[in-house]
């Protein structure tokens, strides 16, 4: 009997479950097969609904379900800290004791973010004049702090990359403009977004437009500002070439890391624990029956959701073919698609990969119906709906029609120079 | 070593080439980059980055430099302002490090 193995039940890991019990039904129940998925805690969070937390516009419940619920029936679920993975011996041991033995492992264990990891950053004032907004907890305390604000400067900061959906912290600045408009105190509040990038974003095009609009709702930008240290009580936020942002309200994105227990097998993952993974094939570079997918991996994509969809059907056939001792396919090109919520109900649409930077244009389809690196209401509604989709396809695993997982070029328009060649 | 002008480069001045350095044109590249003299120090990062960069196919981090060549963040910073990692690539004739998605 073979034995596969998921380690963590986030949107990668549930994802795969999903699709590896479809594909596998008939050996999974003529006992041939096991699917075994682990996790440490029983909620699954729905991420991206992080980001309105803190305005108010999503309450808890709206972004928590069950893992389990999630789950296909034919996969066993484990909860349970994760104690050590030994490639050498095939096996992980768990908190709870248990030692499993593999054939295949999925490493599905994601990103978490190490706020300790910046100088003064926990010390005092953290979670009273600086927060975070990818934990729950983190979101909710922002909540109460933004509802209280009365003015003053309010800084945002991305300590280092990469980072969890690399979007997100521009879309707070900007859904942070619209919450200050609506409450009528925008002339009382200072907004700078300091970023360690060369601009708004990563790539020219993007960063163009995305600069622009940081411009047009006066938020200041401050370029390759990397944050050496954090003094929460005197309001300090501090670069290490020694420039200084004083701010009445932090909002940080710290330093993200991959999981404790992956970082200690040696050789396995990079200084920050993101698992040495083929950018094609997402095969671990350490062994060849280690699979990683989503935030787990150092591939140089977006930690996104909508990158795990698009890796999960490369992935997925690349497990049947390692099983079937075929060589793997070269799959994976790099694609992630996000909307850019950009404040007073409009978003931006932005959809990219390995090569191509995200460019203006159309999706899914030459003639739309979302436009491309463009303010519009109708990008504002895919990202609402998202949340639907996501517990109702993403994560069972379905594939979306009209969106297979390599970036199309139809619909988008290339600059003169990448047309020609 | 060649002239600068016969040397292929990124837009943003980085070799296309990691073959076409030399530690001659290193000061030409630092010159340029504002920096007119490297010191040890410099040095030191300079050749990290270069025998990590072709021994393992990829740049260090800020963190890993940080952690691993013996110089610490905020001497980094002092050493090559702004952005260490990028400028101490540039001259150590390496590629722009990359992961910053």
């Amino acid at each position: 009997m073979r034995h596969l193995l998921i380690l963590g039940a986030g949107t990668a890991g549930t994802v795969m479950a999903n699709r590896l019990a479809r594909r596998y039904k008939t050996a999974l129940r003529a006992g041939d097969m096991r699917i075994t998925l682990v996790d440490q805690d029983p909620v699954h969070l729905y991420q991206p609904g992080l980001l309105f937390i803190p305005f108010g516009d999503y309450t808890r419940e709206q972004v928590e379900r069950t893992r389990v619920a999630q789950i296909n029936d034919d996969v066993r679920y484990v909860q349970s800290p994760i104690e050590r993975l030994n490639p050498v011996t095939d096996t992980v041991t768990l908190a709870n004791g248990d030692r499993l033995s593999y054939d295949l492992c999925i490493i599905a264990t994601g990103t978490r973010i190490a706020p300790e990891e910046t100088e003064g950053m926990t010390g005092p004032g953290w979670q009273e004049k600086v927060f975070d907004f990818y934990t729950l907890d983190g979101a909710q305390k922002l909540a109460k702090a933004l509802a209280d604000f009365q003015g003053g400067t309010l800084a945002i900061n991305v300590v280092e990359m990469p980072i969890k959906c690399p979007v997100a912290p521009l879309e707070f600045a900007f859904l942070a403009d619209a919450f200050f408009t609506k409450r009528g105190i925008r002339d009382r509040v200072r907004l700078v977004y300091a970023t360690p990038l060369d601009g708004a974003f990563t790539k020219p095009a993007s960063s163009k437009s995305l600069g622009f609009l940081l411009q047009e709702k006066g938020i200041e930008l401050e370029t390759e500002f990397n944050t050496g240290r954090v003094d929460g009580e005197a309001g300090e936020l501090v670069s290490w070439d020694e420039r200084t942002i004083a701010f009445d309200l932090l909002v940080t994105i710290p330093t993200h890391k991959g999981a404790d227990f992956l970082a200690a097998v040696p050789g396995l993952t990079n200084a920050m624990g993101f698992v040495h993974t083929d950018p094609r094939t997402l095969q671990a570079k350490l062994k060849p029956n280690l699979f990683v997918i989503g935030d787990a991996t150092d591939v140089p994509a977006s930690k996104a959701g909508s990158v795990v969809h698009f890796q999960s059907e490369v992935l997925e056939e690349n497990v049947r073919r390692f099983l079937a001792g075929e060589t793997l396919e070269p799959g994976f090109d790099g694609h992630a698609n996000c909307f850019i919520e950009t404040g007073h109900d409009k978003a931006l649409l932005i959809d990219f990969n390995y090569e191509t930077e995200p460019l203006p244009g159309h999706f899914p389809f030459a003639w739309g119906p979302l436009p491309l690196l463009k303010e519009s209401r109708l990008n504002h509604l895919g990202k609402l709906a998202f949340r639907h989709i996501y517990w109702n396809a993403l994560l069972p695993g379905y594939d979306f029609p009209g969106v297979p997982p390599q970036m199309k070029r139809v619909g988008k328009i290339y600059p003169a120079e990448v047309a020609r060649t | 070593m060649l002239p600068l002008a016969a040397i292929a480069r990124t837009p943003e001045g980085f070799l296309e080439h990691v073959e076409d350095w030399d530690r001659e044109l290193a000061l030409v590249l630092a010159a340029e980059s504002g920096l007119p003299e490297l010191t040890d120090r410099h040095w030191l990062v300079v050749d990290y980055m270069r025998t990590t960069y072709l021994t393992k196919g990829d740049a260090p981090t800020i963190r890993t430099l940080g952690k691993e060549s013996g110089v610490s963040i905020k001497e980094l910073y002092l050493l090559f302002p702004k952005g260490p990692a990028k400028l101490a690539a540039k001259i150590a004739g390496i590629p722009k490090p990359h992961g910053c998605i």
